[in-house]
């Protein structure tokens, strides 16, 4: 493999964990964000090497497109950028660095012990997953999981708005009492 | 590139992404490091599928894609009903069932 090759990769992979690592240490959240949106472009360069631009421009229009703009727009509407500093629950953050170590480590072992396929791909080849193939295949062979992920979408999305709407105003001015407002 | 990258760089991903989830208290970071988590799976889904040359993993990844989207948006307006009703979005505060 050429030198240039190896450099990129690597590049793209302290991109991908500098990213990771400063979205769960950055304290005020829209930071988090940002890091995140880096984190899933670094990634879609990653597909494009892999040879999946499909999913390499759906991964930047879906994900760092449309899901950190709601993401950003939650934060603002909230105001939670930062929390109040408080005491956290006691010994919670040993033991969630301890278990997030075991899991590492089992995983590291996991693929030692198993033999992880270490030799390189094939290179794909051009046509292998243009738009066309991967239109083909979804409206084929995937057509009912397709549907099913519309009723999917459109179930969350009669979900968030049900649970996000105010409570209207009936017709001669009075709010309706909500059943968890009337209690207190 | 040998197969050993990206599934090393996936299992960094996937704990990066466990640690963000144990330690955060604030629910939108916590929803991100999901985001992180799937963000992994999805690119072993790819690069498994370069390797095999089978196309179904990276179907796999746009199904996995929807159903993060519905997911978030579920989610955020479940944050966002807790906001209204609780006024914090503290974690730790979360601790009655009853609202």
């Amino acid at each position: 493999m050429s030198l240039g090759l190896i450099f990129m990769y690597s590049a793209l992979a302290l991109v991908v964990v500098v990213s990771g690592i400063g979205l769960i240490t950055s304290r005020n959240a829209i930071y988090a964000a940002l890091f995140l949106v880096l984190n899933f472009v670094t990634v879609a360069l990653l597909y494009i090497a892999l040879g999946a631009p499909f999913i390499a421009l759906a991964q930047v229009t879906v994900y760092a497109g449309s899901i950190m703009v709601l993401f950003l727009f939650v934060i603002m509407l909230l105001g939670a950028e930062q929390l109040p500093i408080a005491e956290p629950l006691r010994g919670q953050r040993v033991l969630g660095i301890l278990l997030a170590v075991a899991f590492l480590a089992e995983m590291v072992l996991f693929v030692l012990l198993r033999g992880a396929p270490t030799v390189a791909g094939q290179a794909v080849s051009p046509d292998f997953s243009t738009p066309t193939t991967i239109g083909m295949l979804l409206f084929e062979r995937y057509l009912l999981p397709f549907e099913m992920t519309a009723g999917v979408l459109l179930a969350a999305t009669v979900g968030a708005i049900f649970m996000t709407r105010q409570p209207r105003p009936d017709r001669k001015g009075a709010l309706p009492a909500m059943p968890e407002e009337s209690k207190e | 590139m040998p197969m050993s990258y990206f599934i090393g760089l996936s299992v960094v991903m996937f704990a990066m992404g466990i640690l963000g989830v144990l330690l955060r208290r604030n629910p939108l970071v916590v929803f991100m490091s999901l985001e992180l988590m799937f963000n992994s799976a999805n690119l072993l889904f790819v690069a498994f599928s370069a390797y095999h040359q089978v196309l179904d993993g990276q179907l796999f990844v746009f199904f996995v894609m929807t159903t993060a989207a519905a997911e978030v948006a579920v989610g955020l307006a479940l944050i966002v009903a807790i906001f209204k009703a609780k006024r914090t979005i503290d974690l730790d505060q979360m601790s009655s069932l009853k609202g």
